[in-house]
Parts: C-alpha cells; structure tokens; sequence
C-alpha cells in the first residue's frame, strides 16, 4: 500500500468508526473500563467488604468492564498478559458465568505456578549470591521443592512442616535450604526468618524473652560440610546442646514447650505452629494471598502483624482463616474465593479518595506492573527475548534466550532492566523489599531508551500484524488487544486518524523509515501490493509511534 | 570468568553475624520520602562538593602504575623498567603515565593500601562500602551515600540523577544495598567518544525534537485511563515522572550529554576514547553540580598479556585522567571536586611468566594503591611505602575505612548520622570499628 494511501485510510478511520453499527467489534465504548453494575453481597467476601463501607460511608467502585476483567485476571493470577486473541475471546463471550470460568481456567495454567513461585522464591529468599549465598545448584533445588510442592497442591500446613523440619543435603533436599536463606544462621536469626515467614511477625519488635524462647527450637540445628564444594548438609544435631537452650524452649504465645530427649524441637515447633488452633498460621497465610491478588493485606504490611496495627476488617480475615482450615489449607481455594468476588472486580476508577477507602479496597487498586511482569509483557507484545546474567555464571546456570522473567528461580539472575524497576533483592524477604514506585529513570527508559526502541522497531509480531493487514484500522485493533486486551474507543481512532495525517509525515523520519520492510519484498511477489496493507515507509512509523503510545500510558504500565 | 572467584562461604557470612538490631526506630524508617533524614544537619563546612570516582575495574597493577619497582628485577617489573620523575621531586610513576607525571603536584598516592582479599566480589564490596561483608546488612557503597547526603536532600536541585555511573553499572552489588533501588545509580549506557552520545533515555537515535513532541501528544492522546483517574495517586506519580523525564529529554539539562561544545583540542587532549570522553563527561557533569560521577573503567583484570595490555590501556588513562585533573584545575573544580583513583585490590607483584598466563598478574589484596586529588587532599604526597618488590605494606597502612572516612569528612558528611534502613535498624554511615582495622584518617593529606 502506498504510503498516501495508508494515510488517507487512517485519516478515514475517524469518520468510519462513527459510522460503524453498535454491533461491530470496532470501536469499544467511550468508558472502556466499567459496566453501570454496582457490586452486590453475592459472595460472603462482597458482604463483609461491603457491610464496612457502608458503615463507613464510602461509596465502592463499579464492577469492571470484561476488557478490564480478563487483563486483571491475567495479571494478577499467571502473572502474564493476555494475548489478543484470548482478550479478544473472553470480551466476545456471552457466557454468563464467563469470569468464572476463566478463573478456573487460569488457576489451572503453568503459569499460575510460576507466578506463585515466584512470590514464594521471594519470601523464602530463593538467591545464590551475597549476602544470601545459597549457591546456584541449592537455589535450584529449593526452587525445585517450591515449584513442585505449589503446582502439585501441598497443602499448605505440609508446606510449612517440610520447611521446618527438613534434614539433608541442600542439594538435594530443597527445603533445608529455608535454614541456609538467612543472613543469620544463629538460633536468633533462624527465629526471626520463622516468625517473618509463618507467623507474620517481625522479632525485632518482641521483647528479648519471646526471641530466646523461640530461637531455643533451632538451638540443634547444625550445618556441616561435605567432600563436595558448596555442599552442606543442614541437620538435627541431639549432640550439640548449647547452654540447654532447648530446654528454654516456649511458644511464642509464652507456654513452655515439653520436649522429649531425642526429639528435634523443630518438629515441636512445626506441630504446634500447623495446628488450626494456631490463630497465627492460617491468617498469616490468607493475609498474604489477598495481599498478592488486592494490593495490600488486610493487615497491611503482611509481614508486620502486630497488637497497634490491627485487620482493618476483622471480620473478614476471620472468613478467610476458616475457610482456608476447611478447605484442608488448600491455598488456591483462597484465590478463587477472593477472584470470584464482586469486590475483586470492582473499577479501578476510585469514587472516594481517602485513606480508609484504599485500606478497606472500595476499588481496585491502580499498581504498576511488578519488574518481571513489565518485560515479559513487552516481550511477549512484540515477540522479542531478553538477556538475563548471572553474576556467577558457573557451574550451574544455563539461561534460555526465552526466559521469561516470572520463571527466574534465582534472585542473583537478573538485568539491568528488572533491578531499574524494582525487582526485590531477596536479601531479607520483606514485603516491602519489592518496590513498584515509578521513578523518572524508569520513565526515560521506556519513553526514549533503544532497548525498549529497539523491540518495538524489531518486532516480528508487528510486523506480522502489519503484513497480514488489510486496512489499517486491523493494525490498530490489533495493537491494541496486543497491548491493552481491549478494542479501541472512538475518540482514541479519531486522536489516532488525526496524528497519521499531521505529525507523522513532517516528523524527519521519512529517511529512515524508507528502509525497504519485508512487506515490499511481498509485494515483489507478484500479488498486488494495494491490496494489503504493507508494513513501509511513514505508515509503520505511525503504527509504531501508536504502540510506542500504548505501551507508555499508564492502562499499560499499570494493574488497573 | 576470572580465577579465584572466591565466594563468601556459608561460614564466612556467619561468623561476624551477631543480631545488631536494636528496638530502635519501631515505626521503622520507611525509604519513601524519608531518604536522608539526617541530611539537613550536615551543616559542616566541607571543602568537597562532589566526587568522580574512576573505578579501576578488575584491580589495576601497583607496581605498573604509581608504585613501581624498578630494582626488584624482571620477575617483578617484567619489561616495565624505567619509571619516570614527576614534577615533584622523589615521585617516580610508570613510564607509560607521562602526562600524570606532570600532574603530579595535584594528587597524593596511597601507597599501602590493604585488606588481604583476593576475590572481586568481596573486595569490590569492601572497597565500594568500606564494610567487610559478614554482619548481615548490605551497606550502600560510597557513590549511593554522597548522593544521598549531598543529592536532592542536601540542596541539589539539577535534574540529571545526583549518582551517575559510566556507561555501565558494576553490577555485582546493588550499589545502593539496603537504600534500596532509589538510591541506585543512573547508568548512561551508550559511549561519549561517539556522536551522539546516546545516553539510554535521554538522548535517542534517529528521533528528532520535533517527533519527540508529537509522539507526547499522542501518548496524552491516548492515556485514556490516566485522563479518567486524573486524581489517582499513581496517575499523579507517573506524570510527575513523565514531566522530569521530558525535562531531560527535550529540555536544556540533557544538553550536558553533548560533547560538540566542547573544543576539539580539549576533547582530543582527554582522548577519543570511551574513558577519555567519560572523564571530560564527568568534568562536565560536576560542573552543573551533580555530586557523584563513577566511571567503571573496565579490562584490568589482566591475568594473560598483561603487559601488552598495560602498554594499550596506561596512555588511555594517562591522557584522560592527567587531561582531566588539568582541566578541573585550571577551571577552579579541582579545590572542591575529589578525584578518587583505584580498583578492587592490586595484582601480584610476581610476574607470572608460565603458561597459561605467559606474563601475567594474579588478584593481590594484601597490597595496592589508591590515588586522591582535589577537595581538600592535598597534593604532591605519597602516603604509606612498600617494600622492595611491593608485596608487603612497609609503613602506614591505609585501609579501606581511613579513605572513605576520610573523604566523608571533606566533603561534610557525618559518619555517625544514620542513614535511613528499611526496616528501622540502626545503622550509621560508618562505623570505623566495622573496617579491617583502626581507623586513621589521611591527616596528612588533608
């Protein structure tokens, strides 16, 4: 297609979509992001979330639009986003239960794991390097163990137990390596990774008497070495009986512990933290995967339970914990139960502004895109591969070029791009570790960088989707189920028709852009090149400046 | 992958390890706005406004640099055999550093330094934080503490990142350790001796002024979300970043980033080189006030070849960092900008003539030397002495911690301020306990 042509078309556009019936699939409505529902006490979770606002007097969000829905869901389940023809696929579906049924669907996919994983790898501190030094192949066998014990459905009291109470090497025995995670492997430090990972708590914050009983149950744990470099076998070492400190051994509720001679005190402390008597364990637990899918916790942050900073809904977290003891400590129950609910799919559009309305979730909450959700997202919307170091490359490390980043099991594996954005260091496991803050370096580098330059003028899906074109209004509801899982409106197509005609053409680009695209050698091939449309000269340019557009707005940037 | 990549081991990580928390600071001390807390109260007056640190990655030879040894003999100074006379009479560099040679009334040469580690990453750590690694905290490393003291907190206002690395990052710690990834470096990527210099973000190839400011109006265009949640915290976050993002990109600050103005006798004299052009960067970016330039010098790690190597990298340094002090001089940036030469550690004064090595240097921690100028060190001094064949400190050792004490006194920053942790431990900028030994500031420097 010749290039005039090309503008002309896209100039068109505006007044064509206007034309368009209702029904074509063409341009979405003016308000992409929300239906006119309101939420209703469908589930137990609506009515509790629901009953404190009301008493609160803060009007909740809408419920979202489909569009919005099947990215959200994407996102926040599997880590990954849709692509356009799944976005495509659910908005057309006329289904009633459809939302349901995608979550059923997306808690099935691998990628669920992945994802999950990769929040665990972060709370247990999955890393080989300084100051964690866990090594490559212990990372993988610990990441191994977690993948497994996630995607298999360990329940999660089973979880917690083969963490604690694991013997071995950390080779070969993944969980050991939860004691060989810590910057500081005395009884206090192990105590202190315990109370952060299981109870929620931080132990700086308890008084001294509550530590030393707590480190008593890991007072014989022992670590030795072996003929193979960087093995350690991780142990229950009855020998080694420091100042009787195990004998101190108490709960950190304060009741003594009553432990048999011969007995690891690890397994005392194992049974007593699992039991669903224990109020600690399952709300730590339930806390955390709301924290995950809403933002931030119900107790907020996750890793700071404490008496001065209560639930802001009691009643709600106490719903959770039951139903996560009912359901067997099946923590994918706790997903579905919180991504089936209207509260999750209220608008990310807030109506109140206000602190009580963000910490009792009456809308959903605008985040950025975690570090490795952002790159593998622009990954897979243009179809290019990033490249991912270790800082010790050897012996065991072997890096796909399509690595994606979500399934990076060690946190010493990373890219200048993850640690730009964020991506948390694993050196303690704290939930605020994480930071997804967006600064103007990060800015920079999406709006001007030739990283990101460079994937979207290589793109092999672009230029497949240019190619494959035949008008191209295509190319722009291409674009923009690619990157924004939605069809265009009708003011973006007009704001869209209006740059192609005027900026584009006078933009000095038209030197490098008369690069010959594959497209020409097509049209070499005998068919007529006005046909299709063709991927050349300032019409790739402008379709380019659009997905440049797109994936610089903030409905991309941003969970919404 | 270099050899005696020694890793920290399990124990070696442990033995140190003492719970240091303290109850103090319950609340913790959240990183958000509250970077530098203390930074107000640094009302000292400090000779040194900013710092260009030319880090020697991969740790430069002693003995073929400013340390030479010509009576050891050739299985010490290989074919390097003729140091030269400065222009202070009694200091002989290598004879590759001719135009330092002639600077050298403006820098003082540590001569004894040491720490005695020979793996990068622990000595990288410990020369970058002034920490040895053990006690369960990941310290930020000098250039993420000056700027946290002396950036946007202590009354800098430029728009270019207070930290700027080049062109790329270490990599190997998080520069910023437990500050987190706010207090990371920007590293500018691309390289100065090309035109343009195509600083990652601010200044990109082939896309003119004028589409920069079109492609804007589009994206507003279509940031339909944003415009719909214009009150939203987020939205507001992201567009106060897009706006310093635009800033640099179209606005007058970026224009640093463009060699051109700079005359072409100047630009030849600091070398046409990746390090050359840095430095006259680096020059150029202390005078628009940014207080920490690094530029990571890569390809000392010379364990094969080494002195072919020296022999193509020692006129590169020597032209832009002689080009560089005379430069910061004569245009009155020297009195407050501190020139902090060195690498991870030296290399093993024993040539190692065998094969595979075929003349080659080893890591040598035990011994190496550091080169400061400028804020308030004086010049024309050599401090500490080796001996005869530069492989033991023969007086004054200077560790790690007298150095980095020593330059955050010059340039006013309290070492027993805390800096802000994220979860509210205690920790101030420099302990002199936590060093190798002792801490004796350079006194007779300063």
């Amino acid at each position: 297609m010749k290039t005039s042509l090309l503008l002309g078309m896209l100039a068109a556009m505006a007044v064509g979509a206007a034309a368009e019936p209702e029904s074509a699939p063409r341009a979405a409505a003016q308000n992409p992001y929300e239906t006119a529902l309101a939420p209703q006490g469908r589930t137990a979770i609506d009515r509790l979330v629901l009953a404190k606002l009301e008493k609160l007097g803060i009007q909740p969000a809408p419920l979202c639009s489909d569009a919005v829905f099947v990215r959200r869901a994407f996102l926040d389940t599997i880590g990954t986003l849709p692509t356009g023809k799944e976005a495509l696929a659910f908005i057309k579906d006329e289904a009633p239960n459809k939302r349901e049924t995608l979550i059923d669907a997306l808690l099935k996919r691998p990628e669920f794991t992945d994802y999950w994983t990769m929040r665990w790898d972060e709370a247990l501190r999955v890393k080989a390097e300084f100051p964690i030094n866990l090594w490559p192949n212990a990372v993988q066998a610990y990441h191994r163990w977690i993948f497994t014990a996630l995607r298999d459905g360990m329940p999660y009291d089973r979880f917690a137990r083969e963490l604690l109470t694991a013997n071995g090497s950390n080779f070969r025995v993944g969980p050991v390596n939860f004691y060989r995670a810590v910057q500081d492997k005395s009884p206090d430090g192990i105590a202190h990774a315990v109370a952060q990972t299981f109870l929620g708590e931080r132990s700086e914050k308890w008084p001294k008497a509550k530590l030393a009983g707590v480190a008593a149950f890991f007072s014989q744990l022992d670590y030795k070495a072996t003929g193979e470099w960087k093995e350690e076998i991780v142990y229950y070492d009855p020998g080694k009986v420091t100042n009787g400190l195990a004998k101190a051994a108490a709960f950190p509720d304060g009741t003594p512990a009553q432990i048999a001679p011969d007995t690891d005190p690890r397994k005392v402390f194992a049974d007593w933290l699992i039991t669903d008597k224990n109020p600690w364990f399952a709300r730590v637990a339930v806390n955390r995967v709301w924290a995950w899918l809403m933002g931030r916790g119900i107790i907020h942050e996750p890793d700071d339970l404490r008496a001065d900073n209560p639930p802001c809904n009691p009643e709600l977290l106490a719903y959770l914990q039951k139903e996560l003891i009912a359901a067997k400590w099946d923590l994918r129950h706790i997903y579905r139960l919180i991504l089936t609910s209207d509260v999750y799919q209220l608008s990310s559009i807030a109506r109140t502004r206000s602190a009580a309305a963000e910490a009792n979730f009456a809308s959903y909450p605008l985040r950025r895109l975690e570090a490795e959700v952002l790159i593998d997202a622009l990954n897979q919307i243009t179809g290019t591969a990033e490249k991912y170091v270790s800082a010790i490359p050897e012996p065991f490390t072997f890096i796909p070029d399509d690595q994606r980043a979500i399934q990076l099991g060690d946190g010493s594996i990373s890219s200048s791009f993850l640690e730009m954005f964020g991506r948390p260091a694993r050196d303690t496991g704290l939930w605020s570790e994480r930071v997804n803050k967006t600064t103007p370096d990060q800015t920079l580098h999406m709006l001007n960088s030739s990283h990101i330059q460079r994937k979207l003028e290589q793109s092999p899906k672009f230029q497949t989707l240019m190619r494959n074109a035949t008008a191209p209004r295509e190319v722009i509801g291409g674009l923009y189920l690619m990157i924004l899982s939605r069809l265009p409106t009708a003011p973006e197509l007009q704001a869209i028709a209006s740059y192609a005609q005027t900026e584009a053409p006078a933009a000095g680009v038209a030197a490098k852009g008369g690069k010959p695209g594959k497209g020409d050698k097509a049209g070499k091939s005998g068919k007529s090149s006005g046909s299709k449309y063709r991927e050349s000269g300032k019409g790739r340019e402008a379709a380019l400046d659009i997905a440049w557009a797109l994936i610089n707005s903030q409905e991309f940037l941003y969970r919404h | 992958m270099s050899r005696n990549h020694s890793m920290l081991t399990a124990g070696e990580m442990t033995r140190r390890a003492a719970l240091q928390r303290t109850l103090l600071g319950a609340g913790g001390l959240m990183l958000g706005g509250a970077l530098a807390p203390q930074a107000r109260a640094q009302a000292k007056a400090a000779k040194a406004k900013a710092v260009i640190q030319i880090w020697m990655w991969g740790g430069p030879c002693h003995l073929d640099t400013f340390d030479p040894k010509p009576e050891a003999g050739n299985d010490f100074t290989g074919p390097l055999t003729k140091p030269i006379e400065t222009n202070v009479s009694g200091i002989r560099i290598c004879e590759l550093l001719p135009l330092l040679a002639k600077q050298a009334d403006k820098y003082s040469i540590l001569r004894s330094m040491t720490h005695g580690i020979n793996g990068h990453e622990t000595a990288s750590y410990m020369v970058q934080t002034g920490h040895k690694p053990g006690d369960g905290t990941v310290y930020p490393g000098v250039g993420a503490v000056v700027s946290l003291f002396k950036g946007y907190a202590g009354g800098y206002k430029g728009l270019i990142p207070p930290y700027l690395v080049m062109t790329k990052l270490q990599g190997r710690f998080a520069e910023a350790g437990f500050l987190g990834s706010r207090a990371k470096p920007f590293a500018t990527g691309g390289d100065p001796s090309q035109t343009p210099f195509l600083v990652e973000g601010v200044v990109a190839e082939g896309i003119t002024d004028k589409r920069q400011h079109s492609r804007r109006e589009l994206l507003h265009s279509l940031n339909t979300l944003g415009q719909m949640a214009p009150d939203d915290p987020q939205v507001l976050e992201a567009a106060r970043s897009e706006q310093a993002a635009y800033d640099l990109i179209l606005g007058d600050a970026g224009k640093v980033f463009d060699l051109s103005s700079e005359k072409d006798t100047l630009r030849d004299a600091y070398g046409r080189t990746r390090f050359g052009q840095s430095c006259l960067m680096a020059r150029r970016l202390v005078e628009r006030g940014v207080p920490y330039v690094t530029i990571n010098y890569e390809g000392w790690d010379t364990h094969k070849g080494h002195f072919q190597e020296m022999r193509r990298k020692l006129p590169e340094l020597d032209k832009g960092m002689a080009t560089l002090l005379r430069d910061l001089s004569d245009r009155g940036l020297l009195d407050s900008t501190i020139v902090w030469w060195g690498g991870e550690f030296g290399r093993t004064p024993r040539v190692q003539w065998d094969p595979p090595w075929n003349g080659g240097r080893n890591h040598f921690g035990k011994v190496f030397s550091h080169v400061v100028a400028g804020g308030g060190f004086k010049g024309g001094h050599v401090v500490g002495e080796t001996n005869a064949t530069g492989e033991d400190v023969k007086s004054r050792p200077v560790y790690v911690t007298d150095l980095i004490t020593s330059m955050y006194d010059l340039l006013g920053i309290d070492c027993n301020a805390k800096l802000p942790h994220p979860q509210g431990l205690d920790v101030c900028v420099m302990k002199p306990e936590t060093g190798v030994a002792g801490s004796n500031k350079l006194t007779e420097i300063m």
